[in-house]
């Protein structure tokens, strides 16, 4: 199946998640698929740099924040409709990605992800102390009700649902298309072996950097739309642990190697987290994450995509 | 003729140990070099520097009439210069055609241009795992090899590459006497083809058979450099094998 087939079946998907939530008709569920959406694109993120190349990175809050901060600042500066600002999240994220690549991409392993935790330190102090876009108080953004699209009335959180629904077909469907590509295996080379890699002619540099860069820019798609979302963003909440453990356990649980994984692991913790919050307390969050991992590390390594073509390729000898 | 390779008094350091010492090596196209030293004699530094995995302070490398100094190993890969490790370093998480379609695609596909469509693509892997006798296990994956299939493979991957040089280092050591037969004769297959070739090895049956001229690294230097019955003869070269 080629990469626009794919993109195809996926928006019809997403047309179909759509007309069930419609069907519905209840707000809150706009709301919970929003955040499981939104974990999907970020999962998807990180799988690119932290799955297909094996660079594990800590610092997701810290890109998802300057998606969402880059849009309080345009909603303060020069109001623009929240599609634009995905695109300028992304670019600032991308941007903030290369150069953490650049900077940091001669580290491996444990401390390419301390370097990246660093980096999300480093960058959440400079926003706390940045008054304009509201420093440690945080920032107000008042959404308006209705979104008024050509004699449309569009209910605002619908549309942010939609919106998200759009970024998580493309998310998905970039990762898909990598993965088949001369970059995917050029990806997968580094995550095997560097060394090798380069001797067979890979420029390891620069498909890290491309790497990096592409991660860090849908991670900031992802947190462009947030603080219409939220309402009021801070930075303990943008820049919160939440969101740097989730985009690692996401993929972990699902499996790494394959844009599946992200995608599963997402729906599956995601709404566990959305009931778990309904029905006992938000503060359970982490802690489902925390058992979840804990068990998928010790019984399926590769996540469940792993341990289902762990039982195929047994099925077939 | 001029030379293909032309190392240019070379030197690498390491803290306060000099690995390289001034090198100088000529390698002409075509030829069937042995290179020979004792362990820490700097045999793998030279590759390294030969290959751009590590950079040399001072001297230069010229290939093919063009100084590769300051090129990152991927560019030297580019311009022709291919090379197996050691211990071989496959890819672990992939099938072996998969291996050996990674130089095809960032090497071969870079230098020539569209490498043609993907049903090529597959049948350049499957002629290359048949040339080193792996057309079988071309879906499995490098765990399931035993280790001279792995020196086999490496060298094919090397070769994927297409380049004008090979430096096979130390690909047969741990191997029996049938099995380094049998690297020996692919070697000997590829230089047939016109591929100049670096032998780096300890076992010197292997050696003296396969080589045309032999040159002989200690501490760093290169202490004998010629016809391979002459080299072997050097009082030089005995005393740093068997002491005085």
């Amino acid at each position: 199946m080629n990469t626009l087939s794919f993109s195809v079946i996926a928006t019809a998907v997403g047309l179909a998640v759509l007309a069930f939530a419609h069907w519905l008709g209840l707000d809150y569920f706009y709301f919970a698929g929003y955040t499981i959406l939104q974990f999907i694109v970020l999962s998807t993120a990180w799988n690119i740099l932290g799955g297909y190349c094996g660079y594990v990175n800590f610092g997701s809050a810290a890109f998802f924040a300057m998606g969402a901060y880059s849009s309080v600042f345009m909603h303060k500066f020069y109001p623009l409709p929240v599609p634009v600002l995905v695109v300028i999240g992304a670019v600032v994220s991308g941007i903030v990605g290369f150069g953490m690549g650049y900077l940091t991409l001669r580290l491996r392993g444990a401390f390419f992800a301390i370097a990246t935790l660093a980096m999300a330190v480093v960058l959440q102090t400079l926003v706390i102390n940045w008054e304009y876009v509201g420093g440690s108080r945080g920032a107000y953004i008042i959404r308006p009700e209705n979104l008024e699209v050509a004699g449309l009335t569009i209910n605002y959180i619908e549309y942010l649902f939609v919106l998200m629904l759009i970024l998580a077909v493309v998310a998905l469907a970039t990762s898909r298309a990598i993965e088949r590509s001369q970059l995917g295996f050029g990806f997968a080379t580094i995550r095997d072996d560097e060394l090798a890699a380069e001797a067979c002619g890979v420029p390891t540099l620069r498909v890290k950097l491309i790497a990096t860069t592409l991660s860090g820019a849908f991670m900031g798609m992802a947190g462009a739309p947030f603080p219409y979302y939220i309402g009021y963003l801070q930075p303990q909440s943008a820049f919160g642990l939440e969101y740097a453990v989730n985009s690692i356990a996401m993929p972990m649980i699902g499996g790494t190697t394959s844009w599946v994984g992200p995608l599963v692991g997402a729906i599956l913790l995601g709404s566990a987290q959305q009931y778990a919050t309904v029905t006992i307390s938000s503060a359970v969050n982490l802690l489902i994450v925390g058992l979840m991992l804990v068990a998928f590390v010790i019984i399926a390594p590769n996540g469940l995509i792993g341990l289902v073509q762990e039982y195929l390729r047994r099925r077939q000898r | 003729m001029t030379a293909l390779l032309h190392v240019d008094n070379i030197s690498k350091r390491f803290g306060g140990f000099v690995a390289l010492d001034g090198i100088a090596l000529e390698v002409e196209p075509g030829e069937r070099l042995g290179l020979i030293g004792p362990n820490g004699s700097g045999k793998s530094t030279l590759v390294n520097c030969i290959c751009g995995t590590l950079q040399n302070e001072t001297g230069s490398v010229l290939f093919d009439g063009h100084v590769m100094d300051g090129l990152a190993a991927h560019e030297r890969t580019h311009r022709g210069v291919a090379r197996s490790f050691q211990l071989p370093r496959p890819f672990h998480s992939m099938t072996l055609a998969d291996n050996l379609r990674i130089p095809l695609l960032y090497t071969v596909h870079a230098r020539s241009g569209p490498l043609r469509s993907t049903g090529d693509l597959d049948a350049r892997c499957h002629e290359l795992l048949d040339m080193f006798g792996l057309a079988k296990k071309s879906k499995q994956m490098p765990r399931d090899l035993t280790q001279v299939e792995m020196r086999k493979l490496e060298l094919a991957r090397a070769m994927a590459a297409e380049p004008k040089l090979l430096i096979a280092d130390e690909s047969m050591a741990g191997l029996s006497y049938s099995e380094i037969e049998d690297i020996l004769a692919l070697l000997v297959r590829l230089n047939e083809r016109g591929i100049t070739i670096i032998l780096i090895e300890h076992i010197m049956s292997a050696v003296m058979s396969f080589s045309q001229r032999l040159a002989v690294l200690v501490s760093g230097k290169k202490i004998a450099d010629g016809k391979p019955e002459d080299v072997v003869r050097d009082p030089e070269v005995v005393r740093a094998y068997l002491g005085q």
